[in-house]
């Protein structure tokens, strides 16, 4: 413990640091009350640029990312890189998507993607299965985030649940207090440190470890001498597929989590949401550079830590740097990641919280709730989601946070239907989108069913690359999970919309009209907010 | 798209979007990259030509943005 005393002492410093902004965030563009959603959920919906890009940044890119992207690379090589195209590809994707999502959001004032859905197809059950689908999918995230602090606590020698939980009440208290605000304003440290710390990292350690050249000949040696046939510097033929629809298919759900919109929805106008496109890039930039510590790690003999006589590798991010830099960096790296688990944790339990009250307190608890039983409602919730996170990790195996959140991921696409399509058409019925929602889970759950991990010595729910040869083809390639569960959705909803029609069942109310999708802040339409505290 | 003609139904299309399809296919085109010859700076061409994919994304976003605020 004693060879950690600074990197203790600077992390601990920079987390203080971090609490106190927390609390003050509250009176940070302070509004004339916080008792409402739009304010402590939303921020006011008054973020600019600057800040949407912090916020939405340190909401993406987790501290779960930055320690898992590389204990990937440094375990798999080439496949674990598909971040990077992944984050390339979703921001032209959605660059029209959202700009309409913010429209008829502020026109309408939705807080949550099932709002919209809502109003869109008029079902609340519709709404119900969205609400619960984002819901499902938030949770575990939430608890891979303390797997992040964990990973860092660890390599200082740390153990015990304690730590954890003592920050994540603290978290809790700012977050109750302060709503989107408080990641908001924690969110400037948080990327401050990471910039710092991976620039540092990637000049630095290639010149101690002999240059670019070398790190990765050092990875392609360590690969090509495992009898592993997946692993390489490389894609092979039979991961391509993999690598290709993974990074498509988790471009496609990154928007469809209620997180990633509540960052989003927070911001002032289109012209934002768009600006933020091109902007928010920069970040895939840093993202593709950590991905690379794992072959850093493997050029400097890295050894992951080992637990209940498994590799830990998701240890050898915070291991390289503590075998690397001085000690009080170091100290300000573990800072970095274990503040860049707090904003994300903040928003998604933000995000949870939100759709609790709006589409199942507000739908089938208290139909006339007042903005400020719904803050309240929300302010509550967000304290028993962060609480639920605490107990995954203290009493479930992380393991099951981990398959936990891979099912997250093949379960939000299929959200993707109602969600983005229904920004563009109304033609599906609410009936088929029920159907593609449900043969889409399941067929999901079959696949990762039957998807073991040797590794782990799991014989299910052990990854997202689903063997082509369960459906009797003769290969040895994989395709990602998601993306097939949903072709089988969007097959089951066009199929269903059709028989739905054709035997006259009836259909849900559009609340939403066309111009909605194109209104603006100066717009009249927008419904008139207190901005008060903006100006 | 923000400021249409009066009586004329707002729209977000615009040939501009096109433009949009480039970083979305680009790098999901394997076969372009995955190589490890020719190396730039000691980065196989696998890692530094889909870093470079960043840069096309970020011009053609910043070129939509522009040509249809």
């Amino acid at each position: 413990m004693s060879a950690h005393t600074t990197e203790l002492v600077v992390f601990v410093l920079l987390f203080l640091l971090v609490t106190v902004m927390g609390f003050v965030a509250a009176r940070w563009r302070r509004p004339n009350d916080l008792a409402s959603l739009n304010e402590w959920g939303l921020g006011g919906r008054s973020f600019g640029s600057w800040i949407t890009w912090f916020l939405v940044g340190g909401d993406l890119y987790t501290a779960y990312t930055f320690v898992a992207v590389p204990a990937l690379v440094f375990g798999s090589g080439a496949i674990g890189f598909y971040a990077l195209p992944y984050t390339v590809v979703v921001y032209p994707l959605v660059f029209l998507v959202l700009a309409r999502m913010w429209s008829v959001s502020h026109v309408h004032g939705f807080v949550t993607p099932a709002d919209f859905v809502r109003a869109r197809f008029g079902s609340p059950t519709l709404a119900l299965v969205i609400a619960i689908t984002g819901l499902v999918a938030t949770m575990p995230y939430i608890a891979l985030q303390l797997i992040g602090i964990e990973a860092v606590l660890k390599a200082m020698g740390i153990t015990g649940h304690l730590p954890i939980v003592i920050a994540f009440a603290i978290l809790a208290a700012y977050t109750y207090q302060s709503g989107l605000r408080a990641p908001a304003l924690i969110a400037f440290v948080k990327d401050a440190l990471i910039y710092i710390v991976i620039l540092a990292a990637v000049i630095y350690i290639p010149a101690k470890l002999g240059g670019w050249d070398s790190i990765f000949d050092a990875a392609k040696a360590k690969f090509d001498a495992t009898p592993a046939p997946g692993d390489g510097i490389l894609l092979n033929a039979n991961n391509q597929l993999q690598y290709v629809t993974l990074a498509f298919g988790s471009a496609l759900a990154l928007f469809l989590y209620p997180h990633s919109l509540t960052g989003v929805l927070a911001s002032k106008s289109r012209n934002v949401i768009k600006r933020n496109m091109s902007a928010l890039p920069a970040y895939s930039f840093v993202l593709g550079l950590i991905a690379l510590l794992g072959f850093m790690a493997i050029s400097a003999g890295i050894k992951p830590v080992m637990s209940n006589g498994t590799a830990d590798t998701n240890t050898i991010v915070p291991l390289l740097f503590d075998k690397m830099f001085p000690d009080w960096f170091t100290g300000v790296a573990y800072a970095a990641i274990g503040i860049g688990a707090l904003v994300p944790a903040a928003i998604m339990s933000i995000a949870a919280a939100n759709l609790f009250t709006r589409n199942i307190y507000r739908e089938y608890f208290n139909k006339n709730a007042s903005d400020a039983q719904e803050a309240n409602v929300s302010k509550v919730v967000s304290l028993v989601v962060k609480v639920g996170a605490v107990l995954c990790i203290l009493l479930l195996d992380p393991q099951f946070s981990i398959d936990l959140q891979l099912i997250g991921g093949v379960i939000i696409l299929q959200t993707l239907p109602s969600v983005a399509l229904g920004l563009y058409t109304r033609w599906f019925h609410k009936g088929g989108l029920i159907a593609g929602w449900a043969a889409g889970l399941a067929t999901g759950m079959w696949m990762l069913y039957l998807t073991p991990n040797p590794a782990k010595h799991q014989e299910h729910f052990g990854g997202s690359a689903f063997a082509l040869s369960n459906l009797g083809f003769d290969t040895k390639m994989t395709i990602y999970t998601g993306f097939l569960a949903l072709a089988v959705n969007l097959v089951v909803a066009a199929l269903g919309t059709l028989l739905f029609r054709a035997t006259k069942v009836a259909d849900g109310e559009d609340a939403t009209a066309r111009d909605d999708y194109f209104a603006d802040e100066g717009d009249p339409k927008v419904k008139g907010l207190d901005l008060t505290g903006s100006h | 798209m923000t400021t249409g003609e009066p009586g004329q139904p707002r729209t977000d299309r615009s040939p501009w979007n096109w433009l949009l399809i480039l970083p979305i296919v680009l790098p999901l085109l394997t076969f372009l990259f995955n190589a490890d010859e020719p190396r730039l700076l000691g980065f196989p061409l696998f890692y530094w030509l889909q870093l470079a994919f960043i840069v096309v994304g970020v011009v053609s976003t910043t070129i939509v943005y522009r040509m249809t605020k």
